[in-house]
């Protein structure tokens, strides 16, 4: 299963609060995500698309169901476990969280030492590598400060590819990039997947981007409402 | 250093990156840190200025054992002990020779200001019971109502001192006695006193005249050559009638004298609180300092902990802060405190000063103030929770 379907979730419920004010929040999701596929989570604010996003990307625990990420059971996980799965996925963000103090290419480092490469010059050749790939050749010694919105989402983008993830999983990671911007950095996930097998799941709602999707699946109340391949039928 | 300490850690220096990020907040940290350093090196260097004084005048002597009054708890404290106990203690197989000490101060008055200065008593013609610097010194002592005096006393013009030869003496007056001082020697004024003087025993009767050559304030007793000074004293104590007196080995009187004022009189207490207060000034601004960084740094953190960086990581960086605060906080302290040491020695004529052990003692322990502050930070990492970026 983990071969050509890397996320497989089954049966997925999820709760948020205690006592009284405990209110679910994911209602028997279950969702299965191929290999090499860019998979896009649509729905309103509050329909548990972020909630599954996290719980599929081992930043949350499981409460009830089943998330099998990579052939590795994630409910009953141990902190170590979802740490060493955490190093094989890659993570964009919407308010893409570069360290202030890092430079540009410092940042991009970050995402490579955390797999302990071997030495030094090979750590910067993949970081400086990526940060070519966005576009950012001449912004590597940049603080963030220093940097646009577009290019530290880029540098983002450069921080999640450069360690060659498995899976990488975005959140609005076109909502600070112009059009064309937020079009390259979506045709470079697409091209990722389709050179290396990288799946990437990412939570939109820039419909610029839909053509891109392999699969569209919306959630609405903690439900999927629509599992889709519009582009693709 | 950026490159230095990504060499030492194997890694980007995040720590050191973070707090040089803001330079002003990073001066302010370390300007904390160096006045938590000032705080302790001054308290510490006027602590150990006390031990000094405070055994400066067992330097000037070296018996083997020494008795005193059972209220003696220092050398300049204590009553009077009778000198047949003396003769008691000669009967000893091992106690080769005795002598007695006389102890009082003896009041300078001169036109700008007022020197007080301990005077010791002692029979001249027994230099054996006095370091060879001073034993070589009182051979003047013979003459009645002569003196020799302390070069370093606070207050004393250096050049005046230094103009006290046997060729060119100084008088004064105390009680209507003429005291001449035909030399000088090395010793230094003290928290009670200015300096230090040293007279013949029959001179000490002299200006002290309800004073008995019966009575001195302690005995000096010198023992055979191999003989353990602690093993005769224990003897000793069994032997001698009196068994109130304090005998003990000249080194463990020393020992007990500097204990005595370092934790039993309130002033070596209070220096001692200074002490500590220094310390807990540094872990609060320390702790300050990393924890305000762990809280502005929580969605950086948070971000790490997604891409599995593990909690070793995170502490290892609050630490690294840890560390580069105490050692860089450290420098400019010691520097400033070494300055203000002199300044103050220069001020009072107390022996502040600057000492390795002091050095290494501050430095290890703002390593270790440090790095607790850093242990108590690190609990706000907990909150850094990654589900909270998106």
């Amino acid at each position: 299963m983990s071969e050509d379907t890397p996320i497989a979730v089954t049966g997925l419920n999820h709760w948020f609060g205690t006592g009284e004010a405990r209110k679910q929040a994911i209602f028997d999701v279950n969702l299965q995500v191929k290999r090499g596929s860019l998979t896009i989570l649509m729905g309103p604010s509050g329909s548990g698309k972020t909630t599954v996003l996290t719980l599929m990307g081992c930043l949350r625990d499981v409460q009830d169901g089943s998330v099998n990420l990579m052939g590795h059971e994630l409910n009953g996980a141990d902190r170590a476990q979802n740490e060493a799965l955490r190093r094989r996925l890659g993570f964009i963000f919407q308010a893409h969280n570069l360290h202030g103090s890092l430079t540009a290419l410092q940042n991009v480092l970050m995402g490579v030492q955390v797999h302990g490469l071997p030495d030094r010059q090979t750590q910067h050749d993949a970081a400086r590598h990526a940060l070519s790939l966005v576009g950012l050749a001449d912004r590597m010694g940049y603080l963030p400060a220093n940097l646009s919105g577009g290019q530290k989402q880029r540098v983002a983008v450069a921080r999640a590819l450069v360690g060659n993830p498995d899976v990488i999983f975005a959140d609005e990671p076109t909502a600070a990039l112009d059009s064309e911007s937020g079009m390259t950095v979506v045709k470079m996930l697409k091209k990722l997947g389709q050179m290396r097998g990288t799946t990437t799941v990412m939570v939109t709602h820039d419909d610029r981007i839909l053509e891109l999707a392999d699969r569209i699946v919306t959630l609405e109340d903690g439900r999927i409402v629509r599992d889709t391949a519009p582009y693709h039928e | 250093m950026s490159r230095l300490l990504q060499w030492l850690f194997g890694r980007l220096p995040i720590g050191w990156l973070q707090l040089t990020h803001s330079r002003p907040r990073f001066a302010a940290a370390l300007a904390g840190v160096a006045f938590a350093n000032v705080l302790v090196f001054v308290q510490l260097g006027i602590m150990n200025s006390m031990a000094t004084a405070t055994l400066k005048p067992y330097e000037f002597f070296q018996p083997d054992i020494m008795i005193s009054a059972s209220d003696a708890n220092s050398m300049s404290e204590g009553g009077n002990v009778a000198r047949q106990w003396l003769f008691q203690a000669l009967a000893d197989p091992d106690v080769t020779g005795g002598t007695g000490l006389f102890i009082a101060t003896v009041d300078w008055a001169r036109e700008t200001d007022n020197l007080a200065l301990t005077t010791y008593g002692i029979d001249p013609t027994l230099p054996q019971f006095l370091s060879p610097a001073m034993a070589r010194k009182i051979s003047s002592l013979q003459l009645q109502n002569a003196g020799i005096l302390d070069m370093f006393s606070r207050g004393l013009p250096r050049e005046e001192a230094a103009a006290i030869r046997p060729q060119t003496p100084a008088s004064f007056e105390v009680s209507g006695t003429t005291l001449t001082l035909y030399d000088t020697f090395q010793g230094g004024g003290g928290f009670g006193v200015d300096g230090y003087m040293m007279v013949s025993d029959q001179t000490f009767l002299t200006l002290f005249p309800k004073r008995s050559s019966a009575a001195p304030d302690h005995i000096f007793l010198q023992i055979a050559r191999g003989a353990d000074p602690d093993v005769v004293a224990a003897r000793l104590r069994g032997a001698i009638s009196d068994k109130t007196l304090r005998i003990r080995s000249f080194a463990q009187a020393a020992a007990e004298d500097q204990s005595y004022q370092q934790t039993e009189r309130p002033t070596g207490i209070i220096f001692g609180f200074g002490v500590i207060i220094g310390i807990l000034v540094g872990i609060v601004i320390v702790y300050q300092v990393l924890s305000t960084d762990v809280a502005d740094h929580l969605s950086e953190y948070a971000t790490f902990k997604a891409m599995g960086y593990p909690q070793q990581f995170f502490l290892g960086i609050v630490f690294e802060e840890a560390l580069i605060l105490a050692i860089l906080g450290f420098v400019p302290g010691f520097f400033v405190a070494s300055g203000l040491l002199v300044g103050m020695k220069a001020a009072t004529g107390l022996p502040l000063a600057m000492t390795t052990t002091m050095a290494v003692m501050v430095f290890i322990g703002t390593l270790v103030a440090c790095s607790v502050s850093g242990a108590i930070a690190t609990r706000r990492l907990a909150t850094a929770d990654p589900a909270d970026l998106f």
